[in-house]
């Protein structure tokens, strides 16, 4: 193992990561929900009567802040570096997946470890093993 | 009208965060993945900071008490460790390791305007929408 001291942001990161338990806090807080991205989607497969303007508002807010950031001038696109085929299966898989085990990277990943929940915490190594075990057989295996 | 104006806010920020922490590019996330590679520690340190300040904030969450805009606290409370919360977050993190997006990220990125992006969402939600049919075959509820 080696650090990729180039692209290592230690302070934006943990600012971002700070940022999001902000707003995970407020959502548990003020709305007294969980801010799982998976869940609060799959909450509008199909939409229920009386749970719906809280979901797409938080959602919208998600694809605005996009644009604020934009704004600020400092947006790198994202790239992907697969083929449409694998972005398929990958979307595929992380819907599916994200559903099966009740929650995501934020519902398991942020919000859950910040209960101390351990059936989070073994949510969160599943899906970080299986994801590294993935990107390593893309770039060492296959690639 | 308060929770909606509220839900949009804290989706704001939670967007922000991710902006702001890099976890919207996938090549940041598969840099963290890639522990074999050119390791790129970041995620832990977005982890951490969400972390840390979700430990105070959930601490200050009691089930059964009522949000302060008024509606049900709900807390999670299945605590299983079950087949398919172990099968279905391993198929999530091959998901994940493959494209380098996560949902939050994903949408996200929708403000780019990327077609593929677009792709990726579609077929997340196929991937939802597949989930209900097919959980009996894993043993889920």
């Amino acid at each position: 193992m080696q650090i990729d001291w180039m692209n290592f942001t230690p302070w934006s990161a943990a600012l971002g990561g700070v940022a999001i338990g902000l707003a995970a806090g407020l959502m548990i807080l003020l709305l007294g929900r969980i801010a799982g991205v998976s869940g609060i989607v799959a909450g509008l497969l199909p939409p229920a009567k009386g749970d719906v303007s809280w979901r797409v508002a938080f959602i919208l807010g998600l694809v605005v802040s996009v644009a604020l950031w934009r704004l600020a001038g400092a947006a790198r696109a994202p790239v992907f570096d697969i083929g449409y085929g694998a972005t398929i299966l990958a979307g595929l898989l992380v819907g599916f997946g994200a559903r099966l085990g009740g929650g995501c990277t934020s519902g398991h990943g942020v919000c859950g470890l910040s209960r101390l929940s351990p059936r989070s915490l073994a949510a969160t190594l599943a899906f970080m093993t299986s994801g590294v075990l993935t990107v390593f057989a893309l770039r060492h295996i296959l690639g | 009208m308060k929770s909606t104006i509220a839900a949009f806010a804290i989706g704001l920020l939670f967007g922000l965060g991710l902006c702001v922490s890099g976890m919207i590019l996938p090549s940041k996330v598969k840099g963290f993945l890639d522990i074999a590679g050119n390791w790129d520690p970041s995620l832990a340190f977005v982890m951490g900071g969400a972390i840390g300040v979700g430990l105070i904030a959930f601490r200050f969450a009691r089930a059964g008490s009522r949000a302060l805009l008024g509606a049900d606290m709900r807390l999670p409370t299945n605590d299983r460790i079950d087949a398919p919360l172990l099968i279905g977050s391993s198929i999530f993190g091959i998901g994940w390791g493959l494209a380098g997006v996560c949902p939050g990220p994903a949408i996200v990125d929708l403000g780019f305007l990327d077609p593929q992006i677009v792709v990726f969402i579609l077929a997340m939600l196929a991937g939802m929408a597949l989930e209900k049919p097919a959980r009996g075959l894993f043993g889920a509820r």
